[in-house]
């Protein structure tokens, strides 16, 4: 484990301390910036996306000590000593996790801007039901909308995932999907 | 062409090809990228809906100094943003036409600063009277646009509408009005800007059509083609939402990064974006049709008003289509139709998914049920006597030269969903139920392309070329925003050139690099850029077998070796197409008379719905789409479309409704602006008939608008068949349904169930 201290720090605010994908990180920001603006600004984690700011689109979702929340109400503060997965923690070790497996054959992303916390909330409810049925998946997924796809396929990616997840390990990712550019 | 089982890669399942990047979350989205130096812009809008700008000041509060700040003054080309009728100014200039307009823009180095000066720039106005309704508008009392208010009228007419009426049975008249309707995109729009003095304007960002963003920064800066540059970013999902909006943002951001030498991001937030950008045209149709004893149409006479917002942007051509799609997939010898679509102090309406032909299709298919009721026939059998097959005329009198299966459509829908025996079972149980429960269905079209004329004025110019690394590239300016165009293209082309799906790249969406393939837009890109993709790659083998030793058959390794013997030859392997017309294609566009449009998908949508008669909610339960679009190129991809436009209906029908106050949007916010979430979609059935269109990409014909057409209708259809109440407006909220139920009671009381 590597400790990074953000770069955009400053030595006005004090360091909060939090593990972020297994790896601990210091930030020096104002306590109020929100979480999601953290991951995005000052650790450069990306895929955690914006949609609305408000709590209403789950596109910001994060796990944060095991829960699933929504990153754009959390002020950094509270994240003190937390341990925080983000979708960037979801594939580990060059193989893509059962949940980006499944979507990725069945549909799951379209544009892909609800991915990541579809993805969240999804990866949160497998760890508490691992054998969900469609009413459970519905009612997990219910605070994460997509525009895109009607949800249909991202159901049937969830339910794929739960049954390749008790079927096989994930493969690893081929190179070129690894290292795809467009 | 080719039939299905003869593709290896056309019709298969294959990865989405962006789809690990999107997964693994590092597919990079404009708000993804900062640039070296960026700054960050924000606007300053209109805060009235119509009035003259007395004065701008800035509060002494704020260190001005700071920022850049651009008027209208600091336009160096024209004030205007290029579309279609140059009316739109990229900045006001001493006038507003509607709430949110932009007046002036601010940009800083420290976007936390923006919020706080945007509310120090003080504006006084001399307020205008503005216009709200469409009714309003067409009573001209105040001209807020021309001198008519009239954005733009189509007349349609066929045979003879005033003999007509004589020889009817019965004529039926009816009233439909639809809402605006916001696309609501989850990626905000966005873009980020730089300029230099000698490479001119380049622009990253969320937007559709990169071409229609070069064109417009190329006015408002006067430069010339060599300075212009416009990079599409994975975009969040668009749904029409940025086919013309972001060529106003881009340009405002590029203003921004000249004044203040620095890249400047835009971004709006959720608000702004809702309040400030395009949406769905609200509508207003009426019907009055004659019948002969049998239900046989024999006169349509429609009015459709479409309200256009403040300015006229793409309000021509929706209402074009919606013109082309009023009459539905049925025979009638005599029509007329007149469409107008007319300015309001309203942010302009805008390009959404289907573009005017859910609208009209709204009205025709409800109207459909009102006949039924009227004549006391079948709705079924009503659509079924009147449906259009090959060797019909339509309303435009276009020929039906391929293959129409309207009946069967039907007859699998009704199968899909057993229908009959849902209904009975309903009608049976109903009566002693406070949750009613009906069936509707909805017949319709959806022209493929643009209209008319439309794709020989755009002559768009695709292909391919092959690089040194052993990579094929697709070369075109369509856009990938979830659609699949990235996956769809790609798999063309390798079928076509008989190689790997691995081996074939998707060219970046950078003016700088692809041609003008025209906008992504009009479910144009399966059938029309597949076309030229598949030319493309026939010309190149050609190419190949005439120049560098090709053989007739030929591994991958050998195609790739001949393409290095090629370059060897001739400097680069490149192969491009411009679009061309199915033969046959005659359009008059002055009498708005002939091929409408070079290829139709045709579907049949039923819904099963339940309407709770003491909370007066209305729940969709179960969906079935049946549908002709052609040969489907990708099943998953497919299917995709269809359930995301399924879904985009149900929130037009049921939820989705836009508060205006004083012409601003009230509910400007996901809190109180409700779409389906995944507790609301019913199952959704999709099944494709397929028949290869010959002159689309390996047969393809258009499907991403299509499933927004149906939807609506078939879900008001199943509420009257639950209720015996015709609902005839949408959205229908559990407040309209208490209204029309409560004013309904005592009919109902009568009624037979
Ligand atoms: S951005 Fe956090 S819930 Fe929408
Ligand atoms: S895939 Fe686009 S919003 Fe979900």
């Amino acid at each position: 484990m590597s400790t990074n201290e953000s770069a955009t720090s400053s030595k006005r605010w004090p360091a909060i301390r939090f593990n972020v994908n297994s790896e601990a990180r210091i930030v020096k920001v104002p306590p109020m910036k929100r979480l999601l603006d953290v991951l995005r600004e000052d650790l450069h984690l990306t895929g955690t996306k914006e949609g609305c700011g408000e709590g209403e689109c789950g596109s910001c979702s994060i796990r944060m000590n095991g829960e699933l929340v929504n990153s754009c109400l959390v002020p950094v503060l509270q994240v003190e000593g937390a341990d925080i997965q983000t979708v960037e923690g979801l594939a580990l070790d060059g193989a893509l996790h059962p949940l980006q497996e499944a979507f990725l054959c069945h549909g799951g992303a379209q544009c892909g801007i609800c991915t990541p916390g579809m993805l969240m909330a999804a990866a949160q409810l497998l760890e508490r039901s691992p054998n969900p049925d469609m009413p459970q998946i519905r009612e997990a997924l219910a605070g994460n909308l997509c525009r895109c796809t009607g949800f249909i396929r991202i159901f049937e990616s969830v339910a794929a995932a739960v049954d390749a997840q008790s079927a096989s390990p994930a493969t690893k990712l081929t190179t070129e999907q690894m290292h795809h550019a467009r | 062409m080719s039939t299905p089982s003869t593709t290896r890669i056309v019709g298969a399942n294959v990865p989405r090809k962006e789809g690990v990047d999107k997964l693994l979350g590092r597919a990079c989205y404009v708000d993804d990228i900062d640039r070296d130096g960026m700054w960050h812009g924000a606007t300053v809008r209109s805060s009235i809906p119509r009035g003259l700008i007395r004065s701008i000041a800035f509060d002494r509060r704020i260190d001005w100094s700071e920022f850049a700040i651009v008027t209208a003054a600091d336009i160096p080309g024209e004030n205007c943003i290029q579309l279609i009728v140059a009316d739109q100014p990229c900045l006001a200039d001493g006038k507003v036409n509607h709430c949110e307009e932009a007046i002036l823009l601010l940009a800083h180095p420290d976007k936390h600063k923006l919020r706080e000066a945007v509310g120090a720039v003080q504006i006084e106005y001399e307020p205008l009277q503005p216009i709200f309704t469409i009714e309003e508008s067409e009573r001209q009392d105040v001209a807020v646009w021309g001198a008519d208010n009239l954005l733009k009228s189509f007349l349609l007419e066929k045979g003879d509408v005033d003999s007509a009426w004589a020889h009817a049975a019965r004529i039926i008249e009816g009233e439909y009005r639809t809402g605006a309707q916001e696309h609501l995109y989850i990626e905000n729009q966005g873009v980020i800007a730089e300029y230099s003095a000698e490479s001119g304007v380049t622009v990253w960002g969320s937007l559709q059509c990169p071409y229609y963003v070069f064109k417009a920064l190329r006015a408002v800066f006067d430069l010339p083609e060599d300075k212009v540059r416009v990079i599409q970013t994975e975009t969040g999902g668009a749904f029409g939402g940025k086919e013309d909006y972001p060529s106003t943002l881009a340009c405002h951001a590029a203003l921004l990064a000249m004044k203040s030498g620095h890249p400047v991001k835009m971004v709006y937030d959720r608000m702004e974006d809702l309040a400030a950008t395009t949406k769905r045209h609200p509508s207003c149709v009426r019907h009055r049709t004659a019948v002969d004893r049998n239900g046989k149409l024999l006169a349509m006479e429609i009015d459709l008003a479409a309200d256009g917002g403040a300015y006229a942007t793409l309000s021509s051509t929706v209402l074009s289509r919606a013109t082309l799609h009023s009459t539905g997939p049925y025979v009638c010898p005599n029509i007329r139709l007149h469409a107008r679509s007319w300015a309001t102090n309203y942010v302009p309406y805008g390009a959404f998914r289907g573009f005017g032909a859910p609208q009209a299709i709204f009205a025709m298919e409800r109207h459909m049920d009102e006949i039924a009721a009227a004549i006391g026939i079948d709705p079924i059998e009503l659509r079924r006597r009147n449906f259009l097959h090959v060797g019909d005329t339509n309303a435009t009198e276009q020929l039906m030269r391929e293959p129409v299966i309207l009946d069967q459509l039907l007859d699998r829908a009704l199968k899909e969903s057993d229908y009959h025996a849902r209904r009975a079972q309903f009608a049976r149980e109903n009566p002693a139920s406070p949750v009613k429960r009906g069936m509707g269905i909805a017949a319709f079209y959806h022209g493929s392309g643009f209209t008319g004329s439309g794709e020989v004025y755009l002559n768009s110019l695709g292909g391919i070329d092959v690089m040194p690394d052993g990579k094929v590239r697709v070369l075109v300016s369509n856009t990938e925003f979830g659609q699949g165009t990235n996956t769809i293209l790609t798999q063309i082309a390798a079928e076509a050139l008989g190689i790997d799906y691995a081996d074939v790249t998707m060219a970046a969406p950078d003016t700088g690099v692809v041609p003008n393939s025209g906008p992504t837009v009009a479910s144009r890109t399966s059938m029309v850029i597949g076309r030229i993709i598949e030319r493309a790659c026939s010309q190149l083998l050609e190419l190949l077998r005439e120049h560098a030793g090709l053989g007739a058959t030929y591994t991958p390794a050998e195609f790739f070796a001949a393409c290095e013997r090629y370059r060897a030859l001739h400097g680069e392997v490149v192969s491009l197409c411009r679009y061309e017309a199915p033969p046959g294609i005659v359009w008059d566009d002055q009498r708005y008379h002939g091929e409408a449009y070079g290829a139709y998908a045709w579907a049949v949508y039923v819904a099963q719905v339940a309407v709770d008669t003491v909370t007066y909610s209305a729940e969709v339960e179960d969906f079935w789409a049946v549908q002709e679009v052609g040969r489907v190129l990708h099943p998953v991809l497919a299917a995709g479309q269809i359930e995301g436009g399924i879904a985009q209906g149900i929130g037009y029908a049921l939820y989705e409704k836009v508060v205006w106050q004083d012409g601003r949007m009230a509910n400007n916010q996901m809190t109180n602006y409700i779409m389906p979430t995944a507790e609301d979609v019913p199952p959704i059935h999709v099944s494709f008939e397929e028949i290869p269109f010959q002159f689309g990409g390996f047969g393809a014909k258009g499907l991403g608008e299509l499933p927004h057409d149906g939807p609506a209708p078939a879900i008001l259809n199943a509420i009257r068949d639950a209720t015996g109440v015709a609902f005839n407006s949408i959205p229908l909220l559990p407040e309209d349904l208490y209204l029309g139920l409560a004013a309904a009671q005592p009919a109902e009381e009568t009624a037979a169930r």
